[in-house]
């Protein structure tokens, strides 16, 4: 059984050799790349704490199945900042308090960058809290986190608007 | 988790050929099965991963004017493809009210159709589940059953079918295009999952090896998406299985309803067509009066199976509420909070 697969994570080519199957995108990123941003809340893909983009989408890490996933792009909470320099919604979670204990902070700031590239949501609070349903904050930090998302995607769209003028 | 063998085929007949093995299962995202697999509830011995097979993922418009959906095609994809969701608008609002954006940008419409009932005693392995289990018994049966079915079961089995998606698909006409070993067949969704009976094992008609290349939406339901809702009724107001949903499409001329579908989720074994209460609406005018006698229709064979009978009277609700709002017309955009009660057509602000 050839479990060797190939990944883009955080711009960076990896070539993988697994030893079992049954190894998650999660567990892969945690246990065997020390990239240990994303979370294991529940494992089952009812928290969100595990979020990842793949391919530019929001996905449960812990539900995905590492070795299907060959030849995939991969985006991590790590991969987020240019250096110093924060994402725009890593910055607005800052800004807003979007979080207090901060567990669940990676899975809810790469689940608001997947929802600003969707771009379904515009600056409704209602479509943002019901398309971040997935993301639980058990500190219950929601008012911030939804604040953090309309003041991300608001400044994200205006830096779109300045660089295409 | 067990451990298993991982296939990766090249094409959809070398995923049949290795699928006829016994203990295999075919993998799409997995969000469901590997939850199972986790759980110790599923434990199939191989898996054939599908996700890589070509042409599985497109949504296509057939030379007859059907809608052909790849089984590959992921929830969030279908229900955002502009061209589908405003000919088929309730299936896409089906689709926004389940799960997260997360688990739909990753389930897939093959999946959809074969996940499997949220039952606690199935879900549970130290419970009696003939679902899981064929002859060990049902917990479900005198135990924690009010999220159960009120329609379809068995003395076997009186688990709920979950989906949101095979609602308005069974309600529109959808059909089922399957291969297998012995080449392709067609299947209409409402008769892809079985009813329990004595053999609630058998889920759907699927036999060994086969699986789902696609679904389809025949030219003619393209005609009710001027008045088509979804709505879902749920402990909560997003991320939740649905207690009592339905799915209502109507063809209206001059004030009378010359066509009308309806089917059922969150109360049934299967996703659950009533062309019982189709047909009270054939001719009626849009009103109040015709959208009560069609819920009583759709209701007419129901029956508790525990603690369960206000999913009956809650069911009829949202029948003649769906109707009164599949009648208003479709919305201009998809309400914020899809399939909601609580969503305004506007998508005005439920929650401040």
């Amino acid at each position: 059984m050839n479990l060797s697969l190939t990944l883009t994570i955080n711009g960076k080519r990896r070539e993988i050799v697994l030893d079992d199957p049954r190894v998650t995108l999660l567990d892969l990123l945690r246990e065997r790349l020390d990239l240990t941003g994303a979370k294991k809340g529940c494992d089952r893909g009812q928290c969100g704490a595990c979020t990842i983009l793949v391919d530019g989408r929001r996905i449960n890490s812990c539900l995905a199945l590492a070795i299907s996933y060959d030849g995939a792009a991969i985006t991590t909470i790590e991969g987020l900042a240019d250096g110093e320099t924060l994402h725009p919604v890593q910055q607005a979670f800052i800004d807003h308090d979007g979080f207090q204990c901060g567990f669940c902070t990676p899975g809810q700031i790469m689940s608001a960058v997947g929802l600003i590239s969707e771009g379904q949501s515009g600056d409704d609070a209602e479509r943002v809290r019901e398309a971040m349903s997935g993301n639980i904050c058990r500190c219950g930090a929601y008012n911030g986190i939804t604040e953090a998302v309309l003041d991300a995607r608001a400044k994200i769209s205006a830096g779109k608007e300045r660089d295409a003028a | 988790m067990n451990l298993f063998e991982y296939v990766r085929p090249a094409s959809i007949a070398e995923a049949v050929a290795a699928a006829g093995e016994p203990g295999s299962a075919y993998l799409g995202a997995g969000t469901n099965l590997l939850d199972l697999m986790k759980g110790g509830v599923s434990r199939p011995s191989r898996l054939i991963d599908l996700t890589h097979l070509p042409d599985l993922g497109r949504i296509e418009t057939s030379p007859d004017g059907s809608t052909r959906i790849g089984a590959l095609v992921k929830n969030s994809a279908l229900a955002h493809d502009p061209d589908f969701a405003k000919r088929f608008p309730a299936v896409a609002e089906a689709l926004l009210s389940g799960a997260s954006a997360q688990l739909r940008n990753a389930a897939t419409v093959g999946g959809n159709l074969m996940q499997r009932t949220r039952c606690s005693y199935f879900a549970d392995t130290a419970s009696a589940c003939n679902r899981r289990e064929p002859g060990s018994g049902c917990d479900a049966i005198g135990g924690e059953n009010r999220s159960h079915a009120v329609l379809g079961w068995s003395d076997h089995c009186i688990a709920v079918h979950p989906s949101d998606f095979c609602v308005p698909l069974a309600a529109l006409g959808a059909i089922v295009e399957i291969e297998g070993a012995d080449g392709r067949r067609k299947v209409p969704l409402t008769d892809f999952h079985r009813l329990p009976g004595d053999t609630p094992e058998k889920e759907t008609v699927l036999e060994a090896g086969e699986m789902i290349v696609a679904v389809s939406l025949p030219a003619e339901a393209a005609a009710f998406a001027g008045h088509q809702r979804y709505l879902k009724v749920r402990e909560r107001t997003s991320y939740a299985f649905a207690l009592a949903s339905a799915a209502a499409a109507l063809r209206i001329e001059n004030g009378t309803i010359l066509e009308a579908r309806i089917a059922l989720g969150g109360v049934a074994t299967k996703p659950w067509r009533s062309q019982a209460a189709e047909a009270v609406l054939t001719g009626a005018a849009p009103g109040r009066e015709a959208f009560e006698k069609a819920a009583e229709a759709a209701f007419a064979e129901a029956r508790p199976s525990g603690d369960n009978a206000y999913k009956i009277e809650l069911g009829k609700r949202v029948v003649a509420r769906v109707l009164a709002m599949a009648a208003a017309g479709t919305p201009e955009r998809m309400p914020a909070l899809p399939a909601s009660p609580f969503a305004s057509e506007t998508g005005a602000k439920a929650h401040v």
